[in-house]
């Protein structure tokens, strides 16, 4: 039997192991999974967790204490998910005791995302222009896009930052796509209209949302899967509605 | 040329998005791979072979192998590789043209891209569940030491 103090710090481990996992984004049972492994490693049979997109209910055994941890913010970090799976490894295989453990997730926690906001956006500008060329677009309309593409990511950046609403940010992302690439286009700088904005608004695309609704609703994450399969729908519409826009003024 | 320009762009588009994701840099070329095998299915499969749904639907099951044994052998989770991946497949140049004949009040038009969009998701879909039908079928033969 453990004392409620080992109780106490194996769930703040396996909280925040759980915590840094769902806000990098990380499918949900595989949240679970980590937190069930950990506590296992640490001795505990039967923990109970449930995980959502918005919060981690955890308890180490059914008549035992609940702790809840509310997630509110979740930026996509995936190189975090790897970090932490690094960490349960090393736990499982009883390399790390739990207050190493604790330091090891605290250090991942408070660490920098791994790329500069101006890599991202280099990065955005490039994926809008390959994506111009992926769908039968000419190379004319690879620089349009590009510009398109790197600026839309901008505005999103900072529109995140200012509304804290996803959703308006990215409508408003996608509506300066879609300003940008018909003034680009109706001054002879690109082609083709649709393959430049189809291009630019590529980065702005909910991927992560849409595979990890699918992973989740396969594993039966019922709940998980549905919240985060709406989540990529609302994100699609924002963009939809955002790029269209410019059509109903011209 | 245009083979090569594919391949290029592809490989670009899909390591790309691993940095938007904040992948691991070790892995960002391994990302562009998988992502740009998918993409070359789906471009070799349309439109002389067949429709874009099937073709959807083997490439996303070529992404979801390939993630699959990508995260085996580097024992990093699949979803680093698997979301970069699909990412090309993803329609989102049919749910803009929908989303702007909805604009354009053609709701005929825009209600059968749609519907195509629908579908294309679903075989996006199915074609992620094969990497987790792989993955019993590798534990079942083969159960870990």
């Amino acid at each position: 039997m453990i004392n409620a103090k080992e109780r106490a710090s194996i769930e703040k481990v396996c909280m925040i192991a759980g915590k840094i996992m769902l806000m990098s984004g990380a499918e949900t049972h595989r949240v679970e999974d980590t937190m069930h492994r950990m506590a296992r490693a640490f001795g505990v049979e039967s923990a109970q967790v449930h995980a959502t997109p918005t919060g981690i209910n955890f308890s180490t055994g059914v008549a035992e204490m609940n702790s809840f941890l509310r997630i509110s913010k979740r930026p996509t970090d995936l190189n975090k998910i790897a970090e932490v799976n690094k960490i349960s490894r090393r736990v499982t295989a009883g390399e790390l005791d739990m207050d190493e453990a604790y330091v090891l997730l605290r250090e991942i926690e408070l660490a920098a995302p791994g790329y500069t906001p101006w890599v991202q956006i280099v990065a955005a500008a490039l994926v809008s222009g390959c994506f111009a060329i992926m769908f039968k677009g000419e190379w004319v309309d690879f620089l349009p896009a590009c510009l398109a593409g790197g600026l839309g990511f901008v505005v999103m950046f900072y529109m995140d930052r200012l509304l804290e609403i996803r959703f308006l940010a990215e409508f408003f992302a996608a509506f300066v796509i879609g300003v940008s690439s018909y003034l680009f286009v109706s001054n002879g700088f690109g082609m083709e209209l649709s393959k430049v904005i189809i291009g630019a608004v590529m980065p702005l695309v909910p991927g992560l949302h849409i595979t990890n609704a699918i992973r989740d609703l396969v594993a039966g994450h019922l709940i998980s899967g549905i919240s985060k399969g709406i989540e990529a729908t609302l994100t699609a519409f924002a963009i939809g509605a955002g790029v269209s826009l410019i059509f109903a003024f011209v | 040329m245009t083979i090569l320009a594919q391949l290029v762009t592809s490989f670009i588009a899909s390591s790309g998005f691993g940095i938007l994701f904040g992948a691991p840099k070790k892995s960002l070329i391994q990302c562009g791979l998988v992502g740009m095998s998918g993409w070359m299915l789906y471009y070799y499969l349309t439109p002389g072979y067949m429709n874009t749904v099937p073709a959807t639907i083997f490439a996303a099951m070529l992404v979801s192998v390939l993630s699959f044994i990508c995260a085996r052998t580097f024992k990093v989770p699949i979803i680093i590789f698997n979301v970069s991946g699909i990412i090309p497949l993803v329609p989102g140049g049919l749910a803009y043209n929908a989303m702007r004949h909805f604009v354009e009040n053609d709701y005929t038009t825009a209600l059968e891209l749609s519907a195509e969009v629908a579908l294309l998701a679903g075989g996006i879909a199915i074609g992620l569940m094969f990497s987790e039908v792989v993955r019993e079928i590798v534990r079942k033969l083969a159960p870990r030491k």
